[in-house]
């Protein structure tokens, strides 16, 4: 591509965040990093192989978001990207436990995009009008990305529940598993009343959430899930059981390099 | 050994056709396989125009293309030979006349 | 079949063949609703199915390493380099298909054990630095034997490689560069690296096919403009590309006997130890068990998947229908 722009690797590069400003960029930095790491499990293992084409798609823009928002939250402390994804303990990630919830099946990694894409698409719409202008470019240029990807999930969720009594059935039981881990999603926590126009209260997204859930879940003639709410506490640094595993992976190589370079 | 869904129905193939961008006609690139046109277009979109390729795709079932029979290609394409004067270079005694 | 038309066809060519005969000798191409000779349509089915099975096999020793990839822009360029692996046998299948092979039936006879990709692909990846020795070695064999293919006779092949060989371009230079930082690196980093060369430069200069005198089918492959140079022409380019790259990196190739021949120009190298790869073709290499169960995994996993989709597009359709 002649048109290539290398600035585009890291959307909003430039600004120096604040302490908090930084540990909200850790929020969404990690949620992106986490569903990364999982959607990239799929290729060479998805349904069909237009199918691997798609999810590694959705991976590598979920990275791309990942490495704009954790080299921001970097800028607070001086680190890295790298430093933040490979050398944080899981006590210091933050993301919410939707993200870190397993594969499962293809169905079950349908309902956790359909919940995440849903989610991502009406806070990153908000989070453009941030007054912290590297927050807002960030989630100006993810929010393209978000849309396709929230398309994605609403199309397999249309004919997964569509389509066979078995594809229902599954797509059913998803729906349920992944249903106790949205309510974290739209918890208020103490920073985001120190961040008063520079977040998006997690709060106010619920109600086009659920619009937009609704709307899909009786297009596609399923019910919305009640039942069980996780405790959660992903923002403050306990998550849920797999994640030790999920980052054990991520971070095994790096860690047997300290101070290496890739 | 019989995989489940081994003998169920394959996908449909599409051709794809992608517009590189505005003022350019459409060009096959490929095939894929999709359940229906909705997916199909969001295959081709993943397939064909990962690096900023197209700005607009066509997909349309393979079955529906009708095709000129390769038999009869003689005498399907034959006549515009002998008709050279349809092409501007037939014209040479106003070569070197300007806005010509 | 042997009809009198056939035999009379041996001495005089028919219309047909002499016009295939005629495109072939004008370094035409052939399209797919062409007439064409069974046994090219038939070399042409075997090798572009395989070589479409190579990419999609092939996406499991890289695979190995994603969620693992050392930093995010590695893991980034990665996934993206493996997802390319899936639409190039995307492509590539796509172009064996318009030869009335329904993708369908290559798959099936893929993970029934029935069709060969290449043996490069059962070798394992235990270190990171094997993603830097594939992109730089395999992928750098691949793309020499890649190149001349898209000019490849037949027009569906030919085009498939034009767009593939674009793309692959940054693939090699990716793996060159793994190589690179880790021999720029620590000494574990350096002999990682030194090590993965090692393992993978033997079985890259297998890629090429046997010698010569010992390949049977290349001689027809060539005269149907299919194949453009021999395997022993394409081995050696691809080390004489090597060496320099080498010294650039500051690796060692591990053949004490490699030299240039001054006069000749062309490298002596050590005799290639055909056994080993005669083994993992006969499906006794290290990873061939494992490569097929995980493509007849994610087949028999998917299988739902692909089932509810369809049907949902058949109840569409019927709904349409009797909405008009």
């Amino acid at each position: 591509m002649d048109e290539l722009t290398l600035s585009d690797e890291l959307a909003g590069a430039g600004g120096v965040a604040t302490t908090d400003v930084a540990e909200y960029a850790l929020w969404l930095g990690d949620d992106a990093l986490i569903l990364s790491q999982q959607l990239g499990w799929w290729i060479s293992r998805a349904p069909e192989l237009e199918e691997d084409v798609a999810l590694g798609n959705i991976a590598l823009d979920l990275i791309g978001h990942a490495r704009s928002l954790l080299h921001y939250a970097g800028t607070a402390s001086g680190r890295t990207e790298d430093d933040l994804a490979y050398w944080r303990t899981e006590p210091e990630f933050r993301s919410a436990w939707l993200f870190e919830q397993p594969n499962g099946d293809f169905g079950h990694t349908i309902a956790r995009q359909l919940v995440a894409s849903v989610y991502l698409f009406e806070l990153y719409s908000r989070l453009r009008a941030s007054s912290d202008a590297t927050l807002a470019a960030i989630a100006e240029k993810s929010l393209k990305e978000v849309d396709y990807h929230r398309d994605h999930a609403v199309q397999w969720i249309l004919r997964l529940a569509g389509g066979t009594d078995e594809s229902r059935r599954r797509i059913t039981v998803a729906l349920a598993d992944v249903w106790p881990y949205v309510d974290e999603l739209f918890r208020d926590e103490p920073l985001i009343d120190r961040l008063e126009g520079v977040a998006v209260r997690p709060s106010t997204l619920r109600p086009a959430f659920d619009d937009v859930i609704v709307g899909v879940l009786s297009e596609a003639g399923l019910q919305t899930p009640a039942g069980f709410i996780a405790s959660g506490g992903g923002r403050r640094g306990s998550h849920f059981t797999t994640m030790g595993y999920l980052l054990a992976e991520l971070q095994v190589l790096a860690r047997q390099h300290p101070g290496a370079s890739w | 050994m019989s995989a489940p869904g081994a003998s169920a129905e394959p996908w449909p193939l599409w051709e794809v056709f992608v517009r590189a961008g505005r003022g350019l006609s459409h060009v096959h690139v490929g095939s894929l396989h999709a359940p229906d046109s909705d997916m199909a277009l969001r295959n081709a979109r993943d397939l064909y125009t990962r690096r900023n390729e197209g700005t607009s795709i066509w997909v349309v079932p393979a079955e529906a293309i009708t095709t000129s029979d390769p038999d009869a290609k003689g005498a399907f394409f034959e006549s515009p030979a002998g008709k050279n004067y349809r092409h501007a270079v037939y014209y040479t005694a106003s070569e070197g006349v300007k806005h010509l | 079949m042997t009809t009198p038309a056939d035999l009379t066809a041996v001495t005089e060519p028919s219309p047909d063949e002499r016009q295939f005969d005629d495109l072939i000798a004008a370094d035409s191409r052939i399209e797919p609703r062409d007439w064409m000779p069974d046994a090219y349509r038939k070399t042409l089915v075997r090798q572009i199915s395989q070589h479409a099975h190579s990419e999609i096999i092939g996406m499991q020793p890289e695979a190995n390493w994603i969620t693992r990839a050392p930093s995010l822009k590695r893991k980034a360029i990665l996934m993206a380099k493996v997802q390319d692996e899936a639409g190039h046998g995307l492509y590539l299948y796509s172009a064996a298909q318009t030869l009335g092979t329904p993708r369908d039936e290559m798959t099936e006879a893929l993970i029934a054990g029935k069709a060969r990709y290449s043996s490069i692909f059962n070798y394992p990846t235990p270190t990171w630095a094997d993603m830097g020795a594939i992109g730089w070695l395999v992928d750098g064999a691949a793309i020499c034997n890649q190149v001349p293919l898209c000019r490849a006779s037949y027009g569906p092949y030919g085009r498939a490689m034009v767009r593939i060989c674009k793309e692959e371009s940054f693939h090699q230079r990716q793996g060159f560069e793994i190589l690179l930082e880790l021999m720029r690196g620590t000494d574990a980093q350096r002999a990682m690296a030194q090590d993965a060369v090692d393992r993978w430069y033997w079985p890259a200069l297998q890629m090429f096919g046997p010698p010569d005198d010992a390949s049977p089918n290349s001689a027809q492959s060539m005269a149907w403009n299919i194949k453009r140079f021999s395997n022993d022409e394409l081995r050696q380019r691809f080390v004489s590309m090597l060496v320099p790259q080498a010294e650039v990196l500051g690796v060692t190739l591990p053949d004490p006997k490699l030299r240039l021949d001054e006069e000749t120009g062309q490298y002596e190298m050590s005799e290639i130890d055909w056994t080993e790869f005669n083994e993992v073709l006969a499906g006794r290499g290290p990873m061939n068990a494992q490569r097929l169960q995980r493509r007849r995994d994610a087949h028999e996993d998917g299988a739902w998947v692909r089932e509810a989709a369809a049907e949902y597009a058949r109840k569409q359709a019927a709904a349409r229908e009797v909405a008009a």
